[in-house]
């Protein structure tokens, strides 16, 4: 195929940390530049998983990499992220995992008891995750040149019956639903970097959310119109994604949000929105109004949906823009992250 | 979250905004001024604007330290960070500010050292980690930021480190509203005082805005409670026809300020005789530099600093942004050439600049008018 070289946007000189913060900068990245090279006849190239067809049966693919430092911290670790990462980007596209294949990129040096660790984290991982792993590809670069372990997992699935995701679909009117608290994750890495001098009693969400996926679409397939996990970037950049994609608006309540008090205090002091906070276990869906309390109740009655809740909703207007409600009745835009989250001064 | 909910019940809320419409004649327009950024923040962040009367005005002031740094500051900086062995370290809000040559961001990315720190300890931490390094510290702030960077240097020489200096870039509030107010287009009725910088300063430094000019000055918390109360306050001197000095924000800013940080400060920095800053052009007595006692950590002595001076870019107006004379969307360049991912002036960078707050919280919310929720 011969790239539509006027599709080429990408202005940028050079690639910086914001490219791969998942915000604003990698869409434009990703958009102005991927697309318009590699995926030009692809139907939706920015999904979480693509649907191709193999001899006539339509099979989820996806591909994830993970560069988290530290590798460990409170609730997880890389190797758990490299399954569950993968696990959920083919579940909130409607599939069900059914295999992995991954790549350890290691950096000379790396202790075998912690390469160990990670391999026996993903093993547990893929086996709560209902996954197989298929196989596997190592390299080693020289020390120095990478931080201990990159991993990077491609997945395949098949697609959960009953569920198609689109956000051409949604409608106002629809419901959003959040499927727990957020900026757990986010915040847990920042903690447990050292830099600041903060303590929390936090853990990272890290968890295959298939199982939420699945009791949603027993109880409420046909009214599920669209799903993502609000990785980086936070619910806020994933939801200005669907209003841009759908040319409708969205009304979040500012007190329908869940969110650990560690989260909010933290927050707080550093002056971020946990809206633009990271998650790894959580996902956002749009269901349609007459299905929205089924979906919920389902969330609720499922191990590790308690939580779940009714954030907001899909409005006619502002199209393209996502609107919070404030406690005090007032309202303010959230956008996009742009650039990583920076923590303010004074 | 203690001390913050009490601060953001909705009822109470509600009440301070009944409050507000109650004592506002609409008969008249009502300018104050928030001087501190980050009550332009917390105004966008909470919507505040939604719960005022449209007579009365909010008009933002100089008090983001990022954006009244005039361009030429940070490629200065940006300099030192250039040298050998040199790691350039400063907060976050300073790493998408654009320089002639890029931001420190972008400098990063091209192979420079260059890291986020949260303090001026950290600074000191990573000067102790790399012995065979020259940790230069750009510090900036206001009164707020400067008794850290002054006791950080207290402990450098008490601890006779040498790898380590600091790119004072530190103003002081005071001269900056004396020049809002000493320029002619601003018509301001009264401020909404600085939180933070009050809890160094203290009120006594306010009482000639009260005294000379007339205007009433209300210091103010952070919280959407703190920041309605503080324009009920001034609203009832207004119609009593008082004009003085008030601390609504007494749960943290001592009327004296702190003793102990002013020590500190006055210890570590003099004031420079003049200083420029980005839109209000040069101030005298507006800043602080390091004395000669401390010579050993001035990085203006260390490195041989050009002391680069760099016009703002023609088009943009970031200093009558910066002067409350222009709302950020007025600008010709807002949300066009200049949105928060391609920042041009300072302002479209820091969370408490005017423009980023605009953009994130406010812009696109006129056109927003039929929505209801």
């Amino acid at each position: 195929m011969t790239p539509v070289l006027s599709k080429i946007r990408f202005r940028d000189a050079q690639i910086e940390m914001a490219h791969g913060a998942g915000g604003k900068a990698s869409r434009r990245l990703v958009e102005g530049l991927f697309a318009p090279i590699l995926f030009e006849g692809s139907q939706d190239p920015l999904g979480d998983a693509a649907f191709v067809d193999v001899n006539g049966s339509s099979i989820a693919i996806t591909t994830d990499s993970f560069v988290v430092k530290p590798i460990t911290f409170p609730g997880g670790s890389i190797g758990e992220l490299a399954v569950n990462g993968t696990v959920n980007d083919l579940a909130v596209s409607g599939a069900q995992a059914t295999a992995l294949v991954v790549t350890f990129v290691l950096e000379a040096g790396l202790p075998t008891e912690l390469l160990e660790a990670e391999i026996r984290a993903m093993a547990s991982a893929a086996h709560r995750a209902g996954v197989v792993i298929a196989g596997g590809d190592t390299k080693v670069v020289e020390h120095g040149k990478g931080d201990q372990i990159y991993i990077s997992s491609c997945g395949v699935g098949h697609r959960i019956s009953g569920i198609t995701i689109s956000p051409k679909t949604v409608r106002p009117g629809d419901r959003v639903i959040l499927s727990g608290p957020i900026g757990d994750h986010g915040i847990t890495i920042l903690l447990a970097r050292g830099e600041l001098d903060l303590e929390a009693d936090l853990r990272s969400d890290t968890r295959s959310v298939l199982p939420l996926v699945q009791a949603m679409a027993r109880a409420a397939a046909p009214g599920i119109r669209w799903m993502r996990d609000p990785t980086r970037g936070g619910v806020a950049t994933s939801l200005n994604e669907l209003v841009r994609d759908c040319g409708l608006g969205a009304v979040i309540c500012e007190d329908k949000l869940p969110i650990h008090d560690a989260v909010r205090g933290a927050c707080e002091l550093l002056g971020l929105d946990p809206l633009h906070i990271a998650n790894e276990g959580q996902f956002l869906a749009v269901v349609s109004q007459e299905y929205a309390e089924t979906a919920l109740d389902a969330l609720h009655r499922t191990d590790g949906g308690e939580e779940a809740a009714i954030i907001g909703e899909i409005r006619e207007q502002p199209a393209g823009t996502v609107l919070v409600s404030t406690l005090y009745g007032s309202k303010r835009i959230v956008d996009m992250l742009v650039g990583d989250p920076l923590p303010r001064i004074c | 979250m203690k001390y913050v909910d009490e601060f953001r019940d909705p009822e109470l809320i509600a009440g301070a905004s009944r409050e507000i419409r109650r004592l506002a004649d609409p008969g008249r327009h009502y300018r104050f001024m928030e001087v501190c950024g980050g009550h332009t923040h917390a105004i966008y962040r909470f919507g505040l604007k939604d719960l005022l009367p449209e007579n009365v005005e909010l008009i933002h002031g100089p008090g983001c330290p990022v954006c009244v740094l005039p361009m030429g500051r940070i490629d200065d900086g940006l300099f030192m960070a250039a040298q050998p062995d040199v790691i350039f370290a400063a907060f976050g809000d300073m790493m998408r500010v654009p320089g002639a040559t890029g931001s420190p961001l972008e400098h990063k990315a091209r192979g420079r050292d260059i890291r986020i720190v949260y303090s001026p300890a950290d600074a000191l931490k990573l000067a102790r980690a790399n012995p065979d390094r020259h940790v230069m510290f750009f510090a900036i702030g206001f009164e707020t930021t400067a008794p850290s960077t002054a006791l950080t240097l207290l402990r450098v020489r008490a601890e006779g480190i040498r790898n380590f200096s600091v790119f004072s870039n530190h103003v002081t509030i005071i001269p900056a509203i004396r020049a809002i107010l000493d320029s002619p287009d601003m018509r301001l009725d009264a401020f909404i005082g600085p939180g933070h910088v009050s809890t160094v300063i203290g009120c006594r430094p306010y009482e000639w805005i009260a005294r000379n000019e007339r205007k009433p000055i209300v210091v103010s918390g952070f919280e959407p409670l703190d920041i309605l109360q503080s324009i009920v306050m001034i609203l009832r001197q207004m119609k009593d026809g008082r004009a003085e000095v008030e601390n609504q924000y007494a749960r943290v800013v001592p009327w004296e300020g702190n003793r102990a940080a002013l020590k500190a400060i006055g210890e570590v920095f003099e004031l420079r005789p003049y200083f420029e800053w980005r839109g209000l052009g040069f101030i005298s007595q507006s800043a602080l530099r390091i004395r000669d006692s401390f010579a050993a950590w001035d990085a203006e002595k260390h490195f041989l600093t050009p002391g680069v001076r760099v016009t703002d870019p023609k088009a943009s107006q970031c200093g009558e942004v910066l002067k409350g004379v222009l709302k950020p969307a007025d600008c010709k360049l807002f949300g066009n050439e200049c949105t928060p991912e391609h920042p041009i002036g300072a302002l479209m960078v820091s969370s408490e600049g005017s423009c980023a707050a605009y953009f994130n919280y406010e812009h696109r919310k006129s056109e927003l008018v039929t929505v209801s929720a």
